[in-house]
């Protein structure tokens, strides 16, 4: 009976050890064996030394989505409290008008601002009419990171506002008996207590927005060069494929590096991460 | 005790959930240093009340007075109040010594005091040491004394507990229940305890409240509430009885079971219908030509400082506490001194208790346990 459990278990797991064989285990192969070899197939660690050229596009594209990152938090954390304190009626619709934007592909959604932002569009139209001298938005950096934050902030939402639901009212209730007002149980006791979804909304922003390419081509106007816009243009071209693999490598040693740093504030409970 | 003792005062608490009456225009005065208990079965809004005094729930209507001022509208966090939590309520984010702190904490003390108060807390509760556990790493009993010390340590004028060992096994709960006991002597603070456990709420108590159904039935002394309960629920709640329909011939004269008893109680109406309650060990078995009631043996359990036996008289199912050996199917007589009866009179719970036709101690177990697992 027990062996017989154990073989449908094992079955049932087949079909995506083989889907995580083909698709993210080989691949991953890939790109180490095209980060550590040149176009003959050699070892070498040429590739990897010559991204230093890229520290800058390194730097620049982490301060701009931990920007982002922060930004959503900012915005994400009151929204999420905001909406687990509301009655189910409201939260559902909340919940809906959360999750329509996720419903459109990234890439549409990347266009529409865009069109709002555009020199003559619908923002800069607007402001004109208002009396305020012409403003250009494309290619700024802070339409580029508000592209981050408009694509992204549902990711920081959702799993905060998950931890927020999970949160026994009988630690509110402690709260209150121990002498919490409101903002005094918000700071003590809930705030701690959502940690790990802030950790998880963290890393669902953070990681997304720093290896993105799009947003940054069609808001920053082309002026713009972030890590993934570099990775993209390596591949693109059949020649610079070593690179794009060794920045694809150091890219995500940086990613896990910086999970693990996070993991460790949510202290080992309940791992929501990844 | 005198009016000047009185420290928490309801008047009229009405309380209803989605429509459902779980407090029906309760009113009760607590005294000072006083141990006392809310003892009923689940859903007879012994919580509820609890959690009013706690500033957890408003009542519908009523008002609630604590050292003669009201207040309805005062929020939780400002009451003079603390509770120890059922299932304890200890915040996981926080080792043993931040929890118990947490309330000195939000009250600014300096980190000296803090430190001192806590210490002294945790030798109370016999947890010297456990400063720095996690709280999840903590045996029940531990997570239960932690709870006490978090609330204690704010010196509160009232400590609140929510059927606080319910979750503890029988060894540890006899326990606790001294242990509780003798904090509150030392720390004379007023405790309020809610529990469904009769023999806890007998043993710890200066005063049992006995509620069903959203009303009190009866408050005393726990001697009073087993010697003289009030009615029938009272009388089936509070240890084992016999309850029987009778008749109050006149004044220390009662006729139940086909037999005229001389009994204590007086005041009656004459020919008045009452409920008759004997414990089971008020009832002396003797030989069929002395017994005042004959009855055929239907059952013999053996409990270990005595026997419990049930017999039939006349269809009646009697519980009957003997130390002699009887066994099933004997013909026996039964003697009731004029001491061991007491009248009641008849109320909503006449009828609904005190037969022990179908009583078995497997379903007196499962009820209790379906009992520990709500609420």
């Amino acid at each position: 009976m027990k062996k017989k459990r154990s073989f449908f278990e094992r079955a049932a797991a087949a079909p995506y050890m083989l889907w995580s064989l083909l698709f993210i285990i080989a691949p991953l192969l890939f790109v180490l064996y095209f980060a550590v070899t040149d176009r003959n197939g050699d070892f070498t660690f040429e590739n990897l030394l010559s991204l230093s050229s890229y520290s800058h596009t390194f730097v620049m594209s982490l301060g701009f989505s931990l920007i982002a990152t922060v930004i959503c938090l900012l915005i994400g954390y009151p929204l999420a409290y905001c909406m687990s304190r509301t009655s189910t009626r409201t939260r559902s619709i909340l919940m809906v008008l959360l999750m329509l934007p996720m419903w459109i592909s990234l890439l549409i959604r990347t266009y529409s601002l865009m069109a709002l932002l555009d020199n003559g569009g619908l923002v800069s139209t607007f402001l004109t009419k208002l009396g305020f001298e012409k403003l250009t938005f494309i290619g700024t950096d802070a339409a580029v990171i508000l592209g981050m934050v408009y694509d992204f902030l549902p990711y920081m939402v959702l799993p905060i506002y998950t931890s927020l639901t999970k949160i026994d009212p009988r630690y509110i209730e402690a709260a209150a008996d121990l002498g919490c007002n409101s903002p005094k149980t918000l700071f003590h006791v809930i705030l701690p207590l959502t940690v790990p979804g802030i950790v998880s909304g963290v890393t669902m922003v953070f990681v997304p927005s720093i290896s993105t390419f799009y947003i940054s081509q069609k808001l920053g106007g082309g002026s713009f060069d972030l890590i993934g816009d570099v990775i993209e243009r390596q591949f693109k071209n059949a020649v610079t494929y070593h690179t794009g693999a060794a920045i694809s490598l150091v890219m995500m040693i940086l990613i896990l590096i910086s999970v693990a740093i996070m993991n460790r504030f949510s202290d080992g409970e309940e791992d929501l991460i990844v | 005790m005198n009016k000047k003792d009185v420290l928490i005062r309801l008047n009229g608490i009405s309380k209803s959930f989605d429509g459902e009456t779980v407090l029906d225009d309760m009113s009760l005065e607590i005294h000072d240093k006083e141990f006392i208990t809310l003892l009923g079965p689940s859903g007879c809004g012994k919580t509820t009340t609890l959690r009013i005094i706690g500033g957890f729930e408003t009542p519908d209507a009523g008002d609630v007075f604590f050292g003669g001022e009201r207040i309805n509208d005062v929020p939780a966090y400002k009451r003079q109040v603390n509770t120890v939590f059922q299932r304890y309520a200890l915040f996981p984010h926080l080792n043993v010594f931040d929890n118990i702190a947490f309330g000195l904490r939000i009250r600014k003390l300096p980190d000296a005091e803090i430190k001192e108060k806590v210490k002294e807390m945790l030798s109370m509760v016999n947890l010297k040491g456990f400063e720095r556990r996690r709280v999840s790493t903590l045996s029940g009993g531990q997570q239960q004394r932690v709870a006490i010390a978090r609330a204690l340590v704010n010196q509160p004028k009232v400590l609140l507990l929510d059927e606080p060992l319910a979750a503890l096994d029988l060894k540890l709960r006899k326990d606790m229940q001294n242990e509780l006991k003798n904090i509150q002597h030392q720390t004379g603070i007023t405790f309020i305890y809610v529990t469904h456990d009769q023999e806890e709420a007998l043993s710890m108590s200066d005063t049992v409240v006995v509620m069903a159904n959203g009303r009190i039935q009866q408050i005393g002394t726990p001697t009073d509430i087993y010697n003289e309960p009030e009615n029938a629920f009272v009388a089936d709640f509070i240890g084992e009885s016999n309850i029987v329909d009778g008749i109050m011939l006149e004044d220390y004269k009662t006729r139940f079971a086909g037999h005229t008893f001389e009994c204590l109680d007086g005041g009656f109406e004459k020919n008045e219908a009452v409920d008759v309650v004997v414990r089971p060990e008020d009832v002396d078995v003797v030989s069929v030509e002395k017994g005042m009631l004959r009855g055929t043996v239907t059952g013999v359990t053996f409990k270990g400082v005595h026997y419990e036996i049930i017999v039939d008289v006349g269809g009646f199912k009697w519980m009957i506490q003997t130390t002699d050996f009887v066994a099933e199917g004997e013909t026996i007589g039964l003697y009731i001194e004029p001491d061991a009866i007491h009248i009641m009179k008849k109320s909503e719970f006449s009828g609904m208790f005190g037969d022990y036709s179908s009583f078995s101690d497997e379903l007196d177990r499962l009820s209790d346990a379906t009992e520990d697992e709500e609420e």
